[in-house]
């Protein structure tokens, strides 16, 4: 059994396929990225998987459990953990509380009431070393409203790392971020626990073909492509959905 | 039988009242997306001018309404300008507050100016009177009422749907950003907008002036039930505030001839009924 | 700031010293109410008011302040705890003023938490009304059932013995007014502790973005009924203390009216800050009952023009305004 598994999922928006019967599993370790036009279903599926939108038909099992009727939140806690396009964080709060919040969440914590984080050494270290391993130490106590945008993102990642998932989707990691600070959002990546299975939707391609062990073409809906990046290149209906001219124009074998 | 056709008569016209004030507030909301809670106020200015200008100037009744009208959106339109405009788009206590600012300092101006007893306006001797209906009689100021309301309904759909700035008008509801890159004016239609929604209030605070006496607290009173008519209704939409007053209008309405004792205990259920059901409102756009 | 600051030996003299600010604020609140005290001595009935307010407007900073939520309806937490404080008195001989405070706590939290269930289920404009609709359904429940609670005369009968059965609640009302700034002082700080606790951050968390909270697997709903009951706690004392003071009970306690009052003071002080909602009350409930005994209806129109002002240019209201002009005198003179 894989450690996460979509089966035959489905899902119709007034009569149109948006998920068109899609099956894809992880297994530990995996670095994926999931590519493909505008609209062919990307959000979608996310929404599906984590749980904000009920498919019509089709299953997902996470660490051998079926959490198709799981609510999105339980499925975090089971560790499916998703980071977000554009950036959602406290813009009033810091680093370190944005990290605290994480984690006390994941130690059952975030409900006490007369306890304070910076009483738990074990929280405070953790907040420390993984805000230094994605060089985020010296705003750690900045509100995030005045902290730069690629910083924002990095937090994004720290979020996602507090929280220790075993499968992590990546919205779009670094959008809107300067090309110039992407090598940031890659670094950071690189950072990420080597279990962990994640699936990255991307729209860069250099940052897809550098990260991604294996590339998932999604066009109208449904998988047309699984396999390499290698060979993502050659197969004809990618090219014909989705790289076109971008494929003709560069050798991305 | 009797009291049944009594009541339908009361809340008919009551409920076209709550309609005619409440459906300018739903534009409001609908279009600026402001809680604007100093509506029931405007509603009250019109009622002080068209009792002024009936009582002491002696003027005609139906000079009353237009005064009353034009009147209260030339308190408005400066409101707008100064006050209103800084407040588009902001968060709702931020609106909440300046609104009950403005309707508390109005309050408070009408009781310096006009004093605290009730006024009345003086009716027309049409109105005054009965009017046989062949089963019962009912008097001729709820009547008008209701036509005034039926009105006020029709007119406002025609602008809305058949005229160039009901056109520019929906624009701007659906997508205030692109209907200002295609180039309409969106501050001028929001502020005509705004001037329409006060003069509606004013028309109904003439109207309704035998059903909701005009008094300095009139602003705090009914403010809650015009508000509740917009939720329960939906922003923005006309079915729905009508809908939605004629339905609460009845709620309340037979409330207080079957079980006064309870007061509007049954009104406010209904309401909480209501909007758990359709946090929107009836008619209102899902987000 | 260095990296080396977020290391556990460092950042505990952090945390003795935010015990330290605790303590220095609750001895500049008990050197008020003594200065007060002293100062006044015939309005200690107004200054116990106050109080009561205060607990009032702190309640309201919890759910609005520091959880987002938009309410008109505050005052049914407050009147819950009134109502039931003076009705154990009144009509059970429950007599004893710390049990009739215990008593209120537990009615305001329970009110809290079953009014949330309908309040949260808006947002908006419909949160709003519900809100309004939740303490006017509570206000025409309270005037029905005159039985209980002596409708629109009022409950009276509320007689509270003895406090720890030494200290009789005298006319000048010193009892009453020592016992609220003691209960306020240890109010204020279990809340200092509550808002910074992960609980308190969690709830910051959702006024700020509550798809981010729901990612990251907490719950949003249920925390803030939480908050709501806590709240509710809060307002409750406040409630009871009123029942306390005043031997009896309105159905203005219940009302529309206070609930939007309640704001202003929070809004006039400055939300999401515990200082913020004290400083508020004050200045609101001692101007409110100078100008007013003067004419209140040229109160109302003071109030309202006040809070067109704040909205206008102090947003953050009289601690955030102070705090502006505190940090840009400290530029100035670096």
């Amino acid at each position: 059994m894989s450690l996460f598994e979509v089966k035959n999922l489905r899902k119709n928006f007034g009569g149109l396929a948006v998920t068109d019967d899609v099956s894809l599993s992880l297994q530990k370790g995996d670095r994926i990225a999931l590519i493909g036009p505008n609209g062919a279903g990307k959000t979608t599926f996310v929404n599906l998987v984590t749980g904000h939108l009920k498919p019509l038909s089709g299953t997902v099992h996470l660490d051998g459990q079926n959490v198709t009727k799981a609510s999105p939140t339980q499925r975090v806690k089971q560790g499916l953990v998703r980071s977000f396009q554009v950036t959602r964080l406290f813009s009033e709060m810091t680093p370190e509380e944005h990290v605290a919040l994480a984690i006390l969440q994941r130690l059952g914590r975030s409900g006490h009431l007369f306890t304070n984080f910076k009483t738990m050494p074990e929280v405070v270290e953790e907040i420390g070393s993984i805000l230094a391993l994605l060089g985020l130490g010296g705003i750690a106590r900045t509100p995030v409203a005045e902290i730069a945008y690629g910083q924002q993102r990095l937090l994004e990642i720290a979020l996602a790392m507090a929280l220790r998932p075993k499968v992590l989707l990546l919205d779009e990691p670094a959008a809107g971020v300067p090309s110039s600070d992407t090598v940031l959002i890659e670094r950071a990546l690189a950072q990420l626990p080597p279990g962990l299975a994640v699936l990255m939707i991307e729209h860069d391609m250099d940052f897809v073909f550098r990260f991604a062990q294996r590339v998932v073409v999604l066009a109208a809906g449904a998988i047309i492509f699984d396999g390499t990046p290698a060979e993502v290149g050659k197969d004809a209906r990618v090219r014909e959905a989705y790289l076109g001219s971008y494929a003709d124009d560069r050798s991305v074998a | 039988m009797q009291t049944i056709l009594s009541i339908g008569a009361d809340a008919l016209s009551y409920g076209m009242v709550l309609f005619i004030i409440s459906i300018g507030l739903s534009v409001t909301m609908g279009l600026m997306k402001v809680v604007n809670l100093a509506h029931g106020a405007f509603a009250m200015i019109g009622g002080y001018i068209a009792s002024y200008a009936t009582q002491q100037m002696g003027l005609p009744f139906g000079v009353a309404i237009i005064a009353a009208v034009l009147g209260t959106m030339l308190v408005a339109v400066p409101l707008e300008r100064f006050l209103y405009r800084r407040i588009y788009g902001a968060p709702e206590l931020t609106q909440v507050l300046m609104t009950i600012g403005i309707t508390f300092a109005i309050i408070g101006i009408a009781n310096f100016a006009m004093g605290p007893t009730l006024k009345t306006i003086a009716l027309p001797s049409q109105l005054q009177g009965p009017v046989d209906l062949g089963f019962r009689t009912i008097a001729a100021h709820k009547l008008f009422a209701a036509a005034v309301g039926v009105v006020v309904a029709i007119a406002l759909w025609f602008i809305i749907e058949r005229t160039p700035f009901g056109v520019r008008l929906r624009a701007s509801v659906d997508d205030a950003a692109m209907a200002g890159a295609l180039g309409i004016r969106t501050k001028i239609i929001y502020a005509v907008s705004f001037a329409l929604a006060v003069g509606l209030a004013a028309l109904g605070g003439v109207v309704g002036a035998q059903l909701l006496p005009i008094e300095p607290y009139y602003a705090l009173h009914y403010m809650v039930t015009f508000l509740v008519v917009v939720s329960v209704g939906g922003a923005g939409s006309i079915t729905g505030a009508l809908v939605a007053a004629l339905l609460l209008g009845a709620v309340q309405t037979t409330g207080r001839y079957l079980m006064p004792e309870y007061g509007e205990f049954f009104f406010y259920l209904a309401v909480i009924a209501i909007v758990c059901v359709f946090p929107n409102g009836l008619m209102g756009r899902s987000k | 700031m260095s990296e080396t600051t977020l290391n556990p030996s460092a950042s505990t003299p952090l945390w003795r010293r935010s015990v330290t600010r605790d303590l220095v604020a609750v001895l500049i609140l008990a050197a008020v109410a003594v200065a007060l005290f002293f100062l006044f001595p015939s309005n200690l009935a107004l200054l116990t008011r106050i109080v009561a307010m205060m607990l009032l407007v702190l309640s309201l900073d919890l759910v609005t302040g520091y959880s987002g939520v938009a309410t008109l309806g505050h005052a049914t937490l407050f009147g819950a705890g009134a109502y039931a404080a003076g009705i154990v008195a009144a009509k059970f001989g429950i007599t004893d003023p710390l049990l009739m405070l215990a008593v209120g706590a537990l009615a305001g939290a329970a009110a809290g938490a079953i009014s949330s269930l309908v309040i949260l289920r808006g947002h908006g404009l419909s949160q709003l009304v519900l809100s309004i609709a939740v303490v006017s359904l509570a206000h025409e429940a309270a005037n029905k059932l005159s039985g209980w609670t002596g409708g629109s005369d009022g409950l009276s009968g509320i007689s509270p013995s003895a406090l720890f059965g030494m200290f009789r609640f005298d006319l000048f009302g010193r009892t009453a007014f020592i016992m609220s700034v003691v209960l306020l002082l240890v109010v204020f700080v279990v809340l200092r502790i509550i808002v910074r606790s992960p609980f308190g951050m969690l709830c910051r968390g959702i006024k700020q973005d509550p798809v981010r909270i729901r990612a990251m697997g907490a719950p949003v709903y249920f925390t803030l009924v939480k908050m709501y009951a806590i709240a509710g706690a809060v307002a409750g004392l406040g409630g009871a203390l009123s029942a306390i003071a005043t031997k009896v009970v309105g159905l203005d306690s219940l009302s529309f009216t206070l609930s939007a009052e309640a704001l202003v003071m929070l809004v006039l002080g400055g939300t999401g800050k515990l200082f913020g909602a004290l400083v508020g009350t004050l200045v609101f409930v001692w101007f409110e009952d100078r100008v007013s005994a003067i004419n209140p209806f040229h109160w109302l129109t003071i109030v309202g023009c006040l809070l067109v002002a704040v909205v206008l240019f102090a947003p953050k209201g009289l601690t955030g305004a102070a705090e502006a002009i505190w940090k840009r005198m400290r530029g100035a003179r670096s």
